[in-house]
């Protein structure tokens, strides 16, 4: 099969991940869009490093995977904890943090 | 000797320190101490007059440099003195008018709280005058020049509480800075041409410099001359100046300041000499202020007010006959030193008539002065007699000699000044005549002022009496006793030159001609207040009346064109500077804040649009790689 | 190694700062006699200096120090003073002194005393700290030692500007506090970006040198010697490039024309006091950096602006009087009045003569005395009545007679009266001028006019004619605000009448300029005669 599908699969997925992120509302689901738009990119990346025949491109899906994990952690627990004191999870009600 | 000359200028000075800064302990003392210390001056003067005499007439001269004032690299200005026939004139008549006058104040102010700055001030002015007169050099003569200003303004406005002296004497000080600025650029000129603005190489050297320097010089001598001696177009001053009390405008507004200006220019002689357009320029102004004068004279009911017409238009003989050139120094510094007589003893008997009468100015509420007071209506009368030029007294001897210059000159113009001078000369005996009966003769005028105090007249104390007949025995002998075998021409020539001219007329008719004027003059005078009762209310009067009542409307225009036009412009520089010059940088500032204030809204808060922003730039960017990789 | 004399100068102040800083809140009059103390301790040093220099002596700067600061780009700690510096400087030690006297009681914190807010002894260290930074800025040969200091002052006067005023009066404290930090703002703003103009000429500088001359120099004396050589050939339009740079920053700060609107907010906000620190010290840098930086650094490109340069200063002095007229409030006329006496100043150094340039250094000096003597009498003026208006004054002479009559000597002073000092100054630059530009200098000379009118309209208006209620009953000058204005009429009399002290020391350093720049003064018309020559 030619790793060139995987691409297009990888950009589908990257928009359908950016387009959730820029409607969705709610904090969870554009979490998990974020999430989407990752492994997008770490998909591209594995293709790249099989067409290209070297291993850079996965060992950099693992430093994403680890960032992801990361970013996982810190993240819900700031939804939960905004969640708790406002009892939104809507990220337009968090809009503090302005001039 | 030499050192007399410094310590001429320096006793006054000390004089003048030791009032202003002494503090009240001296309030006491301080008129006497003043008066004494201007005695002082007059003694040192008569022993360095009396020196001068035992010399010959080339030999007199005394000159002396004290220390270096200025020195900064081709500019050297000293302090130095020098002491010639000239100088010496005005010493004398400084120091011995500026005594007389101090002696006098000392009735006149004596119930003035201020008394001790009073002659503080005067003390001030005879330091700065002499200054003016035995300074070596034009800058130095500068900061007497600029000294007898500064105390003419202390003294004009002496009594400042009252708004109409401390506005006089701004205007004094301010239209005599525009003279100011004139003497400046003359000084600059001077050293631009000539390296030094010393008296002496300056007056030798100048025949060497072109005709059109020495036109600039001498027209900027001129400019400086007309605001400090009150010449058309810079007289407005002097009216207002009366504003001072009486002593001042006797001694400083008649006798002395004034005259300044004519030293100035009989002093730059050679300068003037070698310019014959400027000399010119100095005989119209001369001619044209004292036609102006006159007629200002004639129409004033001030008592004081008349007496400064009269000044301006004595000057202005003064500075006409200096503008003939050697024909008429000698006499232009002759007239002034009988002026300075008689103009100083008018003033103080207007002084003393004002003493009794309540301080109240108006002639038209004098009249029958004459049996109250004897000795000041005496006094009056032989300067009024000087001044009008009857024979055999001083202002005969004096003003006949310009008028004979006058046609002297030769030509047309010989003529026209002539004639100028004989008509001023009859609008004198006019205007003189006019004071002179409405003050003392006629029915007594006066009436209880607002506050019900009817005044009593009566005659001054003897220290303002004393005075007043010393100077009118100088009214009537000085000009003879200069006049005897040519006296006075004979002291002076060796500093100013002399030369006879050719006079179209004999002297003979001249004089025969004066006679007459003054004769019409006294005439038409007695004819309009002497017949007559003169009504207390002064009446419209034609148009030229009522313009010379107004200055011939020169105020007004000044006020108009200067004082308005000036106080437009300053207002709208203000404006300018704060919207325009200030607003352009003000404006940057405030771009500079609301286009910050623009780009700061587009930090909302909202997450979802800075994730569009976000993506957005990385659009961008993609682009844009594309785009370079394409090219 | 001999005693640094010009460090110590500058360090005595910088540490009196220091110290007057750390009294505690409580000891304020401590503080106060602690900055007086080492005012004069530095006065006592700026006066060592005089005796010290000698007119006579070869070389252009004297009692140098010089030591390695930034060696990778040739900054070096070095100073210098020439006859020019030397009189300012002593001019700076002698007016601190008395701004100190005149604001003994400026900065005494008002109800509240118990906190740890030290409001006094702040000003007076600022104020020690501004004289620190001035004195080596008059010292530094070194162009970028020069310029950190001539750019560090910005910090103390922006503090003494915005941090203390007058009292609030009839504007309301709240107006009066935007009014302040406005002027303050400005004057920071203003003077930042002459700064910056400069510093990129600066840097302009040393790519210059290091590119013609291997190794990069700030050093004055290297470069002038460079050019001399032959060593150093800048570009006719790096030149003038460079020129601009210096000069933009010194005409910010001097003021000229059209820079000049930050003079009279700042003048107008802040104590009299600080007032006179702002024009008679500190603004003297920017002139006096003219006369050093510019002239010496880039001759070409001074002769080249300088008939600009002359019609802005030109403008100077007839719009800043004619505006001094139009002033309702004191301190904006006498700010106004000294826009134009800077005029003066920057006319009569491009004047490029010897007397002007002469008459420039020494205006700079009388300029600082005779403002001073006005200035604070103004404020004690303005600190009995509470008001900076005009109107709110009259008939002051009949009540305070001390009080008016040393007013009206610092105003004759301001407008020139022969016999004080400022006469002697003016009528040099006025001569410069004149001798080789008659038409400006005759121009100029109207100068004098105007400022007869605005001096005497203010004392006319504040001192003479009816006593106003508002101000019967006022106190005449007191024994502090005597000590203060005493000494300085005392000296604007005594430089009126002998300014040769003044004018011997700076005399050397004037010519030395005028060979930099190549300019000799114009010949008179009428060689001179044989009485002259016999002289």
């Amino acid at each position: 099969m030619n790793p060139v599908n995987y691409l297009y699969l990888a950009a589908l997925l990257f928009t359908i991940g950016a387009a959730g992120v820029l409607i969705r509302r709610n904090a969870i689901v554009v979490f998990m869009c974020v999430e989407l738009m990752l492994n997008a990119c770490n998909l591209a990346f594995v293709t790249f490093s099989r067409m290209h025949g070297n291993l850079d491109g996965q060992i950099i899906a693992f430093f994403t995977m680890v960032v992801a994990a990361a970013e996982v952690v810190v993240g819900l627990a700031i939804i939960m904890t905004i969640f708790r004191s406002r009892h939104s999870a809507s990220v337009d009600d968090a809009s503090l943090l302005k001039l | 000797m030499e050192n007399l000359i410094g310590l001429l200028v320096v006793a006054p000075l000390l004089g003048a320190a030791l009032l202003l800064c002494g503090g009240r302990r001296l309030d006491k003392s301080g008129h006497w101490i003043g008066t004494l210390l201007a005695a002082a001056s007059f003694v040192i003067g008569v022993v360095l007059f009396a020196d001068m005499l035992g010399r010959d007439g080339e030999q007199r001269a005394l000159h002396t440099t004290v220390f270096s004032w200025v020195p900064v690299g081709g500019f050297q200005a000293d302090v130095g003195f020098q002491l010639d026939q000239l100088s010496m004139t005005f010493v004398l008549l400084i120091t011995g008018v500026g005594t007389l006058i101090h002696l006098y104040s000392v009735g006149y102010m004596e119930h003035d709280e201020k008394k001790r700055r009073f002659f503080g001030y005067l003390n001030l002015f005879l330091a700065a005058m002499l200054l003016l007169v035995v300074a070596d050099n034009y800058l130095l003569l500068y900061v007497g020049w600029e000294g007898v200003g500064l105390a003419s303004y202390l003294l004009i406005g002496f009594w400042q509480h009252k708004p109409s002296a401390a506005t006089a004497a701004k205007k004094a000080f301010i239209v005599n800075r525009v003279g100011d600025v004139g003497l400046s650029i003359a000084i600059m000129l001077m050293f631009t041409t000539f390296g030094t603005f010393a008296f002496g190489p300056v007056l030798e050297s100048a025949g060497d410099a072109g005709e059109g320097k020495l036109t600039a010089v001498a027209l900027l001598l001129l400019l400086a001359a007309c605001g400090k001696s009150a010449q058309v177009p810079l007289q407005s001053w002097l009216g207002d100046a009366m504003e001072g009390p009486t002593p001042v405008s006797a001694l400083i507004h008649a006798a002395t300041m004034v005259t300044a200006g004519v030293y100035l220019i009989t002093r730059s002689g050679s300068i003037f000499n070698g310019a014959p357009d400027a000399q010119l320029a100095v005989v119209t102004v001369g001619a044209v202020t004292l036609l102006f004068g006159a007629i200002v004279g004639c129409a004033k009911d001030d008592i004081k007010k008349a007496l400064a017409g009269s000044t301006m238009s004595q000057i202005g003989y003064m500075i006409l006959a200096a503008g003939l050139g050697p024909i008429g120094y000698v006499f232009a510094i002759m007239h002034l030193v009988t002026h300075g007589f008689f103009k100083a003893g008018l003033f103080l008997g207007a002084g003393s008539v004002m003493h009794g009468m309540n301080d109240e100015v108006d002639m038209r509420r004098y009249g029958g002065l004459r049996k109250y007071m004897p000795v000041t209506f005496v006094t009056f009368g032989l300067g009024y007699l000087a001044i009008i030029g009857f024979p055999g007294l001083s202002g005969f001897f004096s003003k006949d000699k310009i008028i004979e210059a006058a046609f002297a000159k030769g030509g047309t113009e010989g003529w026209i000044l002539g004639g100028a001078a004989l008509l001023g000369a009859a609008i004198t005996a006019y205007y003189m005549t006019r004071v002179m009966i409405m003050t003392f003769f006629g029915e007594k005028r006066w009436q209880p002022d607002a506050e019900g105090n009817a005044p009593h007249p009566h005659e001054s104390p003897r220290t303002m009496t004393i005075p007043m007949v010393v100077l009118a025995f100088g009214s009537v002998f000085a000009g003879g006793l200069f006049s005897v075998n040519d006296a006075f021409l004979k002291w002076l020539e060796p500093v100013t030159g002399h030369s006879h001219g050719n006079s179209p007329v004999s002297a003979l008719t001249v004089t025969a001609a004066t006679v007459v004027v003054l004769v019409v003059g006294v005439a038409l005078a007695w004819f309009q207040y002497g017949r007559r009762p003169v009504p207390a209310t002064a009446p419209r009067g034609s148009l030229l009346t009522r313009a010379a009542r107004r200055d011939l409307l020169q105020d007004d225009f000044n006020h108009v064109v200067l004082v308005r036009g000036g106080e437009h412009l300053t207002r709208s520089l203000v404006y300018v500077d704060h919207s325009l010059v200030d607003g352009v940088v003000n404006g940057t500032a405030a771009s500079v804040g609301g286009l910050s204030g623009r780009i700061a809204k587009l930090q909302n808060g909202y997450a979802r649009s800075y994730a569009v922003s976000m993506f957005g730039g990385a659009a961008v960017l993609i682009v844009a790689t594309l785009l370079m990789r394409a090219v | 190694m001999s005693f640094p004399l010009l460090t110590a100068t500058a360090v005595v102040p910088a540490l009196g700062a220091v110290l007057t800083a750390a009294v505690p809140a409580a000891r304020r009059s401590a503080a106060k006699w602690l900055a007086l103390v080492f005012s004069l301790a530095t006065l006592a040093l700026a006066a060592v200096q005089l005796v010290r220099f000698d007119p006579g002596a070869e070389g252009p700067f004297q009692l140098t120090e010089s030591h390695a600061w930034i060696k990778d780009f040739g900054v070096r700690y070095e100073l210098g003073v020439d006859g020019i510096a030397v009189v300012l400087i002593a001019l700076t030690a002698l007016l601190i002194p008395f701004v100190i006297l005149a604001g003994w009681h400026d900065a005494d914190p008002l109800g509240t005393t118990s906190s740890r807010w030290r409001p006094t002894q702040g000003f007076f260290a600022l104020i020690l700290m501004v004289e620190a930074m001035v004195v080596i800025s008059f010292e530094a040969t070194d162009v970028f030692l020069f310029y950190i200091f001539f750019e560090a002052m910005l910090i103390p006067m922006y503090f003494l500007i915005g941090g203390f005023g007058d009292r609030a009066g009839e504007r309301g404290e709240e107006e009066t506090a935007a009014q302040r930090s406005y002027a303050a703002v400005k004057f920071l703003l203003y003077n930042l970006a002459g700064g910056l103009i400069m510093l990129a000429a600066v840097i302009g500088l040393y790519v210059v040198t290091a590119d013609q001359l291997g190794t990069g120099t700030f050093s004055l004396q290297e470069i002038v010697q460079a050019r001399a050589d032959g060593q150093l050939d800048i570009a006719t339009s790096t030149e003038r490039a460079l020129f601009l740079g210096f000069f933009f920053a010194f005409a910010v700060k001097a003021p000229l024309w059209p820079l000049h609107t930050w003079l009279p907010n700042a003048m107008g906000e802040a104590t009299a006091p600080v007032a006179v620190l702002i024009t008679a010290v500190v603004d003297k840098v920017g002139t006096f950096a003219m006369l050093r930086f510019c002239l010496q650094l880039f001759p070409e490109a001074s002769k080249w602006a300088t008939p600009v340069i002359l019609v802005l200063a030109l403008v100077s002095i007839l719009y800043g009087a004619l505006l001094a007229v139009g002033q309702r409030d004191i301190k904006r006329l006498v700010a106004y009045a000294s826009i134009s006496h800077f005029g003066f100043i920057i006319l009569g150094i491009f004047a490029m003569t010897t007397q002007g340039q002469g008459g420039a250094t020494l205006y700079m000096v009388n300029h600082g005395i005779s403002t001073a003597a006005l200035m604070l009498v103004a404020g004690f003026l303005i600190s009995r009545r509470g008001s900076r208006l005009i109107a709110d004054y009259g008939g002051v002479q009949k009540v305070a007679p001390v009080l008016a009559g040393t007013f009206l000597v610092g105003g004759l002073a301001t407008l020139s009266l022969p016999g004080l000092a400022p006469f002697v100054s003016e009528f040099l630059v006025l001569t410069g001028t004149f001798s080789r530009y008659p038409v400006i200098g005759a121009i100029a000379t109207f100068g004098i006019v105007l400022a007869a009118l605005y001096v005497l309209v203010l004392y006319q208006r504040t001192m003479t004619g009816p006593v106003k209620e508002s101000v019967r009953g006022m106190p005449d000058l007191r024994v502090r605000e005597l000590v203060v204005v005493a000494p300085l009429i005392a000296l604007l009399i005594f430089l009126g009448v002998y300014p040769k002290p003044v004018t011997e020391i700076v005399d050397p350093a004037v010519e030395h300029t005028m060979t930099q720049v190549d300019k000799v003064d114009p010949k008179p018309d009428v060689p001179l005669t044989d009485v002259e020559a016999a002289k």
